[in-house]
């Protein structure tokens, strides 16, 4: 009997959920925001979907309620995929070890 | 692009977001993390765009839509204040929420661009795939929306509660299930639209209850719904990279949550289920030692007695954040250390309104994350050092975690400011904190307290410092 592949999606989303389990324990404490922002902008990957939606036609000659979904989709993970990313890249920067000093 | 070639691609973005992750273990290896994220992130892009039939119309909107979308994201990001972090991260879930519905809705009325079916004739898993991801998307979206209402003081922060709530909430929890269960049966639109509307409703009523303080716990589990919706998407799609994601994000969100109760020494479902600090019997304890005495002083006692210190502990807390102190803070650390005072700062996990809130504005005021420490790594030095610098924590402090059994916040971790030679406690009043307990500290002898605006009392200070 074949496997249905629905099964193989399951078992790719459980270990993900043990790879997750595991990065994230070792994330120091102090990085626990730009975790979260960038945590978001990549749960923004939705935005595969949304192009998807966003050409959802037969012969692209109008645009449907789908579509229309679609590009508002776009314009929501797209805000995520700038803003969480660019925000995160802006904290860390921020992050700075302390300067040797000069009378060492 | 053929479907194998693309799905290859899909895991790759799939790894290079592990490795963004995985990168965040240390600050120097963090940026090399966000850099593989945003590789990550176009190739996932660009391979969907390949694996569409482009039609010249709907790719002239695409671009406005992903121009419009990049210019509002880039804006935001650089705009921004840090110590508005929490409500950005909490408005950013609700938009992933809203576009998780957004594509559902969208495959459930275009089945076939998606590859599921026909309109009302979706695979049975996919339709229940679909009904996952729509409701948890929803419950995401209207659930981070009050979430940052309350960060944001749109909205009070303090719990709503009204009878029979739990039930509610039950009710349409139930609701929710059959319908995504019905769904299976008979795939029609009147039912696909209450379950969206049922999800929105529930997302709204289970985050009203819940206090400010508790704000960790909740951006958290939005955090780790975001990823939940994002997968149920993901399984609908057939796409490995969403599923992938989706996975990591969840798990992020749970651990988070978890890390925050634990900081709390409270059940998750105590904190969900909300109403903190609200209950009579803590505001009893509060009317019996409102009588006591405390000491309070000045910015030239506290110049004086951090002068003359040997070692010196920073507590910050959400105070410093409503009052953009961090800044202030820094420079008289500054003055500090060169009058050879040793300083070093303390974070209690929940302090401010989001995991690691503390950290990154100690790091905006350019403070290196070296001399910031967790709880257990600096709890012991107290009993070793002359004073304590608390600045707009309290709760975290409180002794009473440790020996009321009947307070609410009995059993969690505190910070042992107590074990200090002397304790400077900058605060605006008397006020409780969050939980609504009073704080035994303001009461001991070794105790003064600082009766001012967080930024103003550390700017005086720092002209005392002098």
């Amino acid at each position: 009997m074949e496997i249905d592949p629905f099964i193989f999606r399951l078992s790719i989303f459980i270990l993900s959920i043990f790879i997750g389990y595991f990065v994230v324990w070792s994330v120091t404490p102090s990085l626990h925001t730009p975790l979260m922002s960038v945590t978001n902008a990549i749960s923004s990957v939705i935005i595969v979907g949304a192009i998807i939606a966003s050409f959802s036609s037969l012969d692209g000659s109008s645009i449907s309620f789908s579509n229309i979904l679609g590009f508002v989709a776009v314009t929501l993970a797209a805000i995520n995929i700038f803003g969480g990313f660019l925000v995160t890249q802006r904290m860390l920067k921020m992050y700075k070890k302390k300067e040797k000093k000069k009378n060492k | 692009m053929s479907a194998n070639l693309s799905s290859m691609l899909f895991l790759i973005t799939g790894v290079l977001f592990i490795l963004a992750l995985r990168g965040l273990s240390s600050p120097e290896t963090s940026r090399m993390g966000n850099f593989f994220g945003i590789t990550g992130m176009i190739l996932a892009i660009v391979v969907s765009i390949l694996s569409v039939d482009i039609f010249f119309n709907n790719l002239i909107y695409f671009v406005v839509a992903l121009s419009i979308g990049g210019i509002i994201g880039g804006i935001i990001a650089f705009k921004i204040p840090m110590t508005a972090m929490p409500q950005l991260v909490a408005g950013f879930h609700s938009l992933v929420g809203l576009a998780a519905v957004l594509v559902a809705v969208s495959a459930y009325y275009s089945p076939d661009s998606f590859g599921l079916g026909t309109f009302q004739n979706i695979k049975t898993a996919s339709i229940i795939e679909m009904g996952l991801g729509v409701s948890i998307g929803a419950i995401t979206f209207t659930g981070s929306i009050i979430a940052f209402m309350k960060l944001q003081g749109l909205m009070s922060g303090s719990p709503i509660t009204f009878p029979g709530q739990h039930y509610l909430n039950a009710l349409l929890g139930i609701l929710i299930i059959s319908l995504i269960g019905y769904l299976i049966i008979n795939q029609s639109t009147q039912i696909f639209w209450i379950l969206i509307v049922a999800s929105l409703l529930i997302g709204f009523l289970i985050i009203i209850p819940i206090g400010g303080a508790d704000m960790p716990v909740v951006i958290s589990m939005l955090n780790s719904y975001s990823g939940w919706a994002a997968a149920g998407i993901g399984f609908t799609l057939e796409n490995t990279a969403l599923i992938i994601t989706g996975a990591l994000v969840g798990s992020s969100g749970a651990i988070l949550s978890y890390i925050m109760c634990k900081g709390m020494n409270r059940s998750f479902l105590n904190v969900i289920l909300g109403g903190f600090g609200t209950d009579s019997s803590s505001k009893n304890t509060k009317e019996q030692t409102e009588q006591q005495p405390v000491k309070s002083g000045n910015a030239e006692d506290a110049a004086f007695l951090m002068k003359n210190a040997s070692s010196v502990i920073i507590v910050p807390g959400y105070g410093m954040a409503v009052a953009q102190a961090q800044h202030a803070l820094r420079e008289m650390v500054d003055k500090l250390k060169k009058n050879d005072v040793k300083v070093s700062y303390a974070i209690h996990p929940v302090a401010g309104r989001m995991p690691g809130h503390m950290n990154v504005l100690l790091a905006e005021a350019n403070v290196p994350y070296d001399e910031v420490f967790e709880l257990d790594d600096i709890n012991n030095d107290f009993a070793n050092t002359d004073v304590a610098y608390v600045i707009g924590a309290n709760d975290v402090t409180n002794p009473v975690a440790k020996t009321d059994p009947k307070s609410p916040i009995f059993g969690m971790p505190i910070l042992d400011v107590e074990k200090c030679k002397s304790v400077l406690f900058v605060k605006r009043s008397m006020s409780p904190g969050y939980a609504g307990v009073d704080n035994e500290l303001f009461y001991k002898d070794n105790t003064l307290m600082l009766f001012a605006d967080a930024k103003k009392m550390t700017e005086d200070i720092i002209k005392h410092l002098d």
